[in-house]
C-alpha cells in the first residue's frame, strides 16, 4: 500500500499550519463530524498544533458511541441465545449495555465473533446451516452499503439463517439537529469524507445555506484534516458558507450511485435514537418491508426491549463544546475509559477519553508542551 | 432529506449508559497482558499466594538459592493456529520462556515442558510441535529437562496447549529491574515492532489480508549476552510480547516512577506492519512481538550498547526510540511526527479493530 506516509509529511503539515495561522484573525469553533477524523487528530496531536483561535469540537460521528443503549441491550439478548452466532466489528464488544457487554456474554457462553466484513458473517451462515447467524449492522452511510449488500445476497441466495440487527445512522439530519440546538457553538463542519464517497455532496448545500455554515468534505490522514481546517477557516474569515470538496481523490459530487441504489433497495429512512442524544427524525435506516424476514429484531422478537438511558453524565455539553471534559464532576472519578459513563468516554477517540489521558499529564491538550521532531 | 425539521436538542438531558464495574467472570482481556491482567494478579493471585516475588510482576522472578542468583519463569502458550508463517507454538514456547529469563540478564539453562493435548489430535502434528521445540532449544542452547503430558476430551482444548518453565543463572553484577530506571536512561528497541502479531492475524480465519509476513519468534539470550558484555550496568530489559511495546513501556514507567518520552518516528515499524495495521484499525505499538526487546540503558553506555546490538543478527535493526524523563512520571508520551504529543496508555484488555 502506498500513499500513507505522503499524507503524513511533517514539512507539508507545517506549511498548512502556517497558512492557517496566517489566515485566522479571531476565534472559530469547527466540528469534525467523524470519529475517524477525531482519531487522527488525537493520534497525531493535531489539536495541539493549531492556533489557539481554532477550536475543534469532536462531533457525534463515532458509530460505536452513538449506537443507543436499547440496541446494545437487544444485541446482548440475541447474542446470549444458544442457537445464535453473533458477529460484530471488534470495537462494539466493549461497549456497555445496561448491565454487561458482548465480552461478558461471550464469557457466559455466548458465541460472539469478531468479523471484518458482513460478508464473512454470511459465509458463516452458509457453513453453519443449523445455527442462526446475526450480524450487528451499525454505523453511518459508510458501513451501510456493505451491510445492504449482505442482506441482498442472503435474500438472493436464500440463506434463511442469516439476519441483520440494524442501527444505521445518517449524518445530514445530525448536522441539522446540532445546528438547531439553541446552545450550538459550531460555526463550520468538516464533513466526513467516507460518508460523502458513498452519498455524494448533494445533501449539504441546503444545510450550508440554511444555517450559513461552511461545510468542507474532509479526508482522514493528517494532511487531509489540516487542509479541511485550512479551507474552513478561509471561508469563515471571508464570511462565506459554501460546500467544498477537500477530499477529491475519494469523493465525487454524485457519490457512488451503485451503493446508493443498493441502499434504496434494502433500507428505508426511519427515526433513530442516538445514544445520549435522543431521537433525531429521519436520521437512520432500517430494513425495508421486502427484507423484513432478514431483520434480527423481527426474527428474535426483541422489539419489546425498551431501555431508558439513566441520566448521569454531561457528554452532550461536551460534544457541544459548552464544557470541557474535565469540568464534569464524574470525569476521572466515576467515569474513566475502564468504566465509561457516557458515549464520549466509551471510545478511545471520544473527547472525554482523550482528555482523560492528557488530564493525567496535568495539562489540557492545547497547553501541552510539544517538542517537534526535526 | 427529511422534510420536517428536527426539534431542538435538549442537551442538558443528555444521558449515559450504566458503567460496568467489576467483571464477575473471566473475560478474554484478563489474558491480554494489559490492565485487566495486572488487576487479576494484584487482586486475586498475589494476595492468595503471599510471598514477595510475584508482586513485582516481572517477566521472571530473580530468586536466591544456596547463595546463587537464579532467574525463574513460566509461561503458557495457547496460540492459534499451531503453525504460522515463521514459527509454531513449539518454538514460541521455548523462545518465550528463554526470553523471559533473558530479561533478567540470565542465560536459560533448563526448561520444563507441559503438554495439554486434545483427544483426537493427529500424532504427526504433535511430532512437528515437539521437533520445533527441540530445534528451538538447540538454537537457544537450553535443555528441556523435565516434562508432563495430559490429555483432555475432545472439545475441551484447542489441539495443543503448552506450558514451559525455565531457570538460568544471573551473572554477577547484573541487576535488571524496572525500578532501576532513572531519568536520562536511553530507550533502545532491538528491531522492527509488531511483526509477530501481524503474522498471526494474517493467517487467522477471517483476517486474511494478503500480507506476506513472518513471525519474529527468536531466542534473545545471545543478544542480551552481547549487550551485557559492553556493560553489566544495563538498567532494565523487557520483551514486548502481549500488549506490545506500549504495554512493556507502561509497565516500566509505572514500576520506576519515571516518565518515558518517545519519538514516534524513531520507532521502527516495517511497511507491511504499518499497512496491515492501517487496514485493520490497530496501532503497531500495541501489537505483540516475540523476538524483540526494549532496553533502558544509562546514557553514557547507550552508543556502545547500540553499536554492539547492531553487530548481532537479532539486533541489526536496533534503534534509539526515546528516553526516561522526570516529566509525567508513570506515563508514556509519544512525540508525533507532526510535532504533537499523545499519551501511549496501557491497553485495557484486548486491542480491538476499529470500525472506522
Amino acid at each position: 500500500m502506498k500513499y500513507l506516509d505522503e499524507f503524513q509529511d511533517p514539512a507539508l503539515a507545517r506549511r498548512l499550519l502556517d497558512d492557517i495561522r496566517a489566515t485566522v484573525t479571531r476565534p472559530w469553533a469547527l466540528m469534525e463530524v467523524c470519529g475517524g477524523q477525531t482519531h487522527t487528530i488525537i493520534r497525531h496531536g493535531i489539536d495541539q498544533l493549531l492556533p489557539d483561535d481554532v477550536e475543534l469540537i469532536h462531533g457525534p460521528g463515532c458509530p460505536v458511541c452513538v449506537t443507543p443503549l436499547e440496541v446494545i441491550d437487544k444485541a446482548l439478548d440475541i447474542a446470549a441465545r444458544p442457537e445464535v452466532i453473533f458477529c460484530s466489528f471488534g470495537d462494539m464488544l466493549r461497549v456497555p449495555g445496561t448491565d454487561r457487554d458482548l465480552f461478558r456474554v461471550r464469557s457466559e457462553g455466548g458465541d460472539v465473533r469478531v468479523v471484518y466484513s458482513p460478508l464473512d458473517a454470511l459465509k458463516l451462515a452458509r457453513q453453519n446451516p443449523d445455527r442462526e447467524v446475526v450480524f450487528f449492522g451499525i454505523g453511518f452511510e459508510t458501513t451501510a452499503p456493505p451491510n445492504a449488500m449482505t442482506v441482498y445476497q442472503a435474500r438472493k441466495h436464500r440463506i434463511p439463517n442469516f439476519s441483520l440487527l440494524v442501527s444505521h445512522v445518517r449524518v445530514p439530519p445530525a448536522i441539522e439537529a446540532i445546528m438547531t440546538s439553541p446552545s450550538c457553538r459550531v460555526q463550520a463542519f468538516l464533513a466526513a469524507g467516507h460518508v460523502c464517497s458513498v452519498m455524494g455532496m448533494g445533501e449539504y448545500p441546503d444545510l450550508a445555506e440554511r444555517f450559513r455554515v461552511p461545510i468542507v468534505v474532509t479526508g482522514f490522514e493528517p494532511l487531509d484534516i489540516l487542509e479541511g481546517i485550512r479551507r474552513t477557516v478561509r471561508q469563515l474569515e471571508r464570511g462565506e458558507h459554501t460546500v467544498e470538496n477537500a477530499y477529491p481523490r475519494a469523493v465525487r459530487t454524485e457519490g457512488n450511485p451503485a451503493a446508493q441504489a443498493m441502499l434504496d433497495d434494502v433500507f428505508e429512512v426511519t427515526d433513530r435514537a442516538w445514544r445520549g442524544i435522543g431521537t433525531i427524525p429521519a436520521s437512520g435506516w432500517r430494513l425495508s418491508p421486502r427484507y423484513r424476514d432478514y431483520d434480527a429484531e423481527h426474527r428474535f422478537a426483541v422489539g419489546d426491549i425498551a431501555t431508558r438511558e439513566p441520566a448521569a453524565c454531561r457528554s452532550g455539553e461536551v460534544l457541544q463544546g459548552l464544557i470541557k471534559p474535565h469540568e464534569c464532576e464524574a470525569f476521572g472519578t466515576t467515569c474513566t475509559p475502564r468504566t465509561p459513563l457516557g458515549a464520549t468516554m466509551v471510545s478511545s477517540e471520544g473527547a472525554c477519553a482523550a482528555y482523560y489521558l492528557y488530564r493525567r499529564l496535568g495539562a489540557t491538550p492545547t497547553k501541552l508542551e510539544t517538542s517537534p521532531v526535526a | 432529506m427529511p422534510d420536517t425539521s428536527p426539534p431542538a436538542l435538549d442537551l442538558s438531558g443528555w444521558t449515559c449508559p450504566a458503567p460496568l464495574r467489576d467483571q464477575p467472570r473471566i473475560v478474554m482481556g484478563h489474558g491480554g497482558g494489559g490492565a485487566l491482567s495486572a488487576e487479576l494478579v494484584q487482586q486475586i493471585f498475589a494476595p492468595a499466594f503471599g510471598g514477595d516475588h510475584l508482586a513485582q510482576l516481572g517477566d521472571s522472578a530473580a530468586v536466591t538459592l544456596g547463595g546463587v542468583r537464579l532467574a525463574f519463569s513460566t509461561d503458557s502458550y495457547v496460540v492459534r493456529p499451531l503453525f504460522f508463517p515463521g514459527g509454531s507454538i513449539g518454538d514460541l514456547a521455548v523462545n518465550g520462556t528463554v526470553n523471559d529469563l533473558a530479561m533478567s540478564g540470565a542465560r536459560a539453562a533448563y526448561l520444563s515442558c507441559g503438554f495439554i493435548l486434545e483427544e483426537g489430535i493427529d500424532m504427526p502434528v504433535v511430532a512437528r510441535v515437539a521437533e520445533a521445540m527441540g530445534a528451538a532449544a538447540r538454537t537457544a542452547r537450553v535443555e528441556i529437562a523435565t516434562g508432563d503430558t495430559k490429555v483432555v476430551e475432545t472439545g475441551h482444548g484447542d489441539g495443543i496447549y503448552l506450558n514451559t518453565a525455565g531457570i538460568g543463572l544471573i551473572p554477577a553484577g547484573v541487576d535488571l529491574r524496572p525500578q532501576r530506571v532513572v531519568p536520562g536512561d536511553v530507550v533502545i528497541v532491538s528491531g522492527d515492532i509488531g511483526v509477530h502479531g501481524v503474522a498471526i492475524m494474517s493467517v487467522r480465519e477471517g483476517l486474511e489480508f494478503g500480507v506476506e509476513i513472518e513471525s519474529d519468534s527468536a531466542a534473545l539470550g545471545g543478544l542480551v549476552e552481547t549487550m551485557l558484555a559492553v556493560t553489566p550496568d544495563l538498567h532494565a530489559l523487557r520483551d514486548p510480547t502481549r500488549g506490545g511495546l506500549a504495554a512493556a513501556l507502561n509497565e516500566i514507567a509505572t514500576a520506576s516512577g519515571t516518565g518515558i518520552a518517545l519519538q514516534e518516528r524513531a520507532v521502527p515499524v516495517p511497511p507491511t506492519v504499518a499497512n496491515a495495521c492501517a487496514v485493520l484499525g490497530l496501532d503497531p505499538m500495541y501489537v505483540a512481538n516475540e523476538g524483540k526487546l526494549v532496553a533502558f540503558v544509562p546514557r553514557q553506555h547507550a552508543d556502545a550498547v547500540l553499536d554492539a546490538m547492531r553487530t548481532h543478527p537479532l539486533g541489526a535493526g536496533a534503534a534509539v526510540i526515546g528516553e526516561a524523563v522526570e516529566a509525567h512520571p508513570g506515563m508514556v508520551v509519544a512525540h508525533t511526527s507532526l510535532g504533537g504529543t499523545r499519551v501511549v496508555d496501557l491497553p485495557v484488555g484486548e486491542q480491538l479493530p476499529r470500525i472506522c
